[in-house]
């Protein structure tokens, strides 16, 4: 009994002598990064990492910051908030983080903004747009508008410009984002004097929604607005397709990559998104050429988000000349620069104020097989 | 109108549930064993289907490869049925029962799992594109209904017709009910009983994989999880029925469709799954053993 126990005590000793040697070495810099890099969001988490590992090989191979390598740890949470609170305890303990860019939808970062705070981890979202993500304090940033914002965007762009008088939502009524994004657009929508004539809901990783649709396609509504992610909102379309409902489907950011995603039933659609990456910006130009110079892929908004969070973490560890977390806080709301996804600097609730683009999808050249163009830019 | 739309919608969905459901009640009146890896048999039968599909779309019609899809579809769940019988439950067989329920929960796990891992599966949701002569409905009226519920309908259909026929026809059928009713003296009275366990549990797979290439035709993306739902469903529906009962779960599985969908249609979309879990409750509290479940006394 006492042999086993000594045996316990050596392999113990062991693992503790080795675990200082995983985490940062003092001539780098340790950033985290928590994606779904699996889960029904994968696009988004894969584009997203590879692209803030790219903004951090460009920035070492320019000389690194303060004199030092960044490091990029990267962490999978598969889209489930449980995960990336695990994953960030992992990144902060283990690896010694001094910022985090993530997580990437708002349930996720929405569970680890209150341990950032308190830990003094300066959190910088590419993507949560989430009214509530940058409340729980000054440590807290994003990369994005918020809901409120692009709600708004959508609503105003369903009235004034389809002429839409009639709405009606189908959301998930298990996702914050979802849900924000419906409370806003339907403020907004009837503020400028819209009906809107249904809103039905359903829970996260349902897909029968024939229920909800049919009794939607009997409201006969000008538009039907579909905030979620890419791969919920494909099978919501081909089912209200069959419904017979045929006016066109609204969405948000979350429809980045819907044209890889779906077939003809998202013709006709709209969605506002972060940036186009065939704007006509030589800063954007450069990103796309060299993204896809090396993941031979266009890069979605959600990556060149990601791109300009890492950058941002990066200059502002720079001005601040430490890595002293409130230092870095400090320096990151002085934040004033023309990033890839558009001029960004920080109003009181570390919210960016930058536009939103509005694109459609049309029938693509290839069958079943939408395309993206450029509609407008909305400015806030 | 919109009534006889989502009663449309309602017996699809339900007859979906109904095949699963028939796999439970049928491992469950054999072995009495729940066999909570069910509702992943559903998605390696969708994993099946999808891949068979695609191979098979390129030198066949649609019909034909459809057709292709759900033959394979069936025979590897069948397969891979038969395989985690012999290996998880079979040497459990006169253990506890709670050892064999935790096994399955056990392999339910590893399957999901395990099929993250396989590349060709992977943890990342696949669209899976429905062939053109699928696609479209059939308008009745101000009724609407697509053809792919309609091939769902009549497949289900079919293929209980075909089981019920089995069961009370044939020779194997009869041992099937015999084992059923009693295992010991079934093995008395010569009835191999490893393998008709075999063929219920390849019978119940089968039925489950046809049912995956059906929830993939009707809401077309597959994943590892796309199981759990629908088979926690289906278990409440042959619950409902009257766990054993084989027309005891075609019944539950159509009502708990239907009851799903009329609630999300009339009451709220927010209340369809309490509505489908109170059901759950309602029955074991008014009549334990199901709707066509025999009240069997336990033997002291």
């Amino acid at each position: 009994m006492f042999k086993k126990s000594a045996v316990l005590l050596v392999i113990l000793a062991f693992v503790v002598a080795l675990l200082p040697a995983c985490s940062a070495t003092s001539n780098t810099i340790a950033i985290g990064t928590i994606m779904p890099i699996s889960g029904p969001v994968s696009t988004y988490g894969i584009q997203s990492r590879d692209a803030s590992q790219m903004a951090i090989d460009e920035i070492n191979a320019a000389g690194g910051v303060l004199g030092k390598k960044l490091q990029l740890y990267v962490e999978d949470d598969e889209a489930t908030p449980e995960k990336t609170v695990n994953a960030f305890t992992k990144l902060v303990t283990q690896h010694k983080i001094v910022a985090l860019v993530g997580g990437l939808t708002s349930p996720c970062t929405l569970a680890i903004i209150a341990d950032a705070q308190k830990r003094k981890v300066v959190l910088v979202t590419p993507s949560s747009t989430n009214d509530t993500v940058t409340d729980a304090g000054n440590f807290i940033f994003r990369a994005c508008y918020n809901d409120s914002f692009q709600g708004q965007v959508m609503a105003k762009f369903a009235y004034q410009n389809l002429g839409a008088k009639t709405a009606a939502i189908i959301f998930d009524n298990t996702n914050d984002y979802s849900k924000g994004l419906k409370d806003s657009f339907t403020a907004a929508f009837t503020a400028l004097g819209g009906t809107l004539v249904d809103t039905e809901s359903y829970a996260k990783g349902d897909t029968d929604f024939n229920a909800q649709l049919t009794k939607i396609a009997s409201n006969k509504p000008d538009v039907l607005f579909v905030p979620d992610y890419y791969s919920t909102v494909s099978l919501v379309a081909k089912q209200a397709r069959t419904a017979g409902i045929t006016v066109p489907m609204l969405g948000a950011d979350g429809w980045d990559e819907i044209a890889n995603n779906a077939g003809d039933e998202v013709d006709g659609c709209y969605y506002s998104n972060h940036y186009s990456p065939d704007a006509n910006d030589q800063q954007v130009k450069d990103f796309v050429a060299a993204y896809k110079a090396k993941y031979n892929a266009e890069p979605n908004a959600l990556a060149a988000l990601a791109y300009d969070a890492t950058y941002m973490i990066a200059d502002a560890i720079k001005l601040a000349g430490s890595t002293d977390p409130d230092a870095i806080q400090a320096a990151m709301m002085k934040t004033n620069k023309k990033f890839v996804t558009g001029q960004i600097s920080f109003n009181e609730k570390r919210n960016p104020v930058k536009s939103a683009v509005i694109l459609e999808l049309v029938k693509g050249d290839v069958a079943n097989k939408p395309k993206v163009v450029y509609n407008t830019t909305v400015n806030p | 109108m919109v009534f006889l739309q989502q009663l449309v919608n309602g017996i699809s969905l339900g007859s979906v549930y109904s095949l699963i459901a028939i796999g439970y009640t049928m491992v469950y009146g054999i072995v009495k064993l729940i066999n909570f890896a069910h509702g992943d048999i559903l998605m390696i039968g969708a994993f099946c289907g999808y891949y068979a599909f695609l191979w098979a779309q390129g030198s066949a019609s649609p019909v034909l490869a459809v057709a292709f899809a759900f033959l394979l579809a069936m025979a590897i769940s069948a397969l891979v049925g038969v395989i985690i019988e012999k290996t998880c439950y079979k040497p459990l067989r006169n253990a506890p029962r709670i050892n064999a329920l935790i096994t399955a929960i056990g392999v339910s796990i590893v399957l999901e799992n395990g099929a993250r891992v396989i590349p060709f599966m992977g943890p990342n949701p696949r669209q899976v594109s429905i062939p053109e002569a699928f696609k479209g409905v059939f308008a009745l009226g101000g009724l609407t209904i697509s053809k792919v519920q309609v091939l769902t309908l009549a497949t289900s259909l079919v293929l209980m017709v075909v089981l019920t026929a089995f069961v009370q026809l044939t020779r194997t059928g009869k041992a099937m009910r015999a084992v059923s009713h009693d295992m010991d003296a079934a093995q008395l009275m010569g009835i191999s009983v490893n393998r008709i366990v075999s063929i219920t549990f390849a019978i119940g797979a089968a039925l489950g994989g046809a049912a995956g290439v059906l929830y993939a035709m009707n809401f077309p993306m597959i994943n590892p999880y796309m199981g759990i739902m629908p088979g926690l469903k289906a278990f409440i529906a042959a619950v409902f029925g009257g766990i054993g009962s084989i027309p005891g779960a075609m019944i539950g599985g159509l009502v708990m469709g239907v009851a799903e969908t009329l609630t999300k249609g009339f009451i709220s979309s927010k209340l369809a799954d309490a509505v489908a879990f109170g059901i759950l409750i309602v029955i074991l509290l008014v009549r334990p053993s199901g709707l066509l479940g025999k009240s069997a006394r336990e033997k002291v």
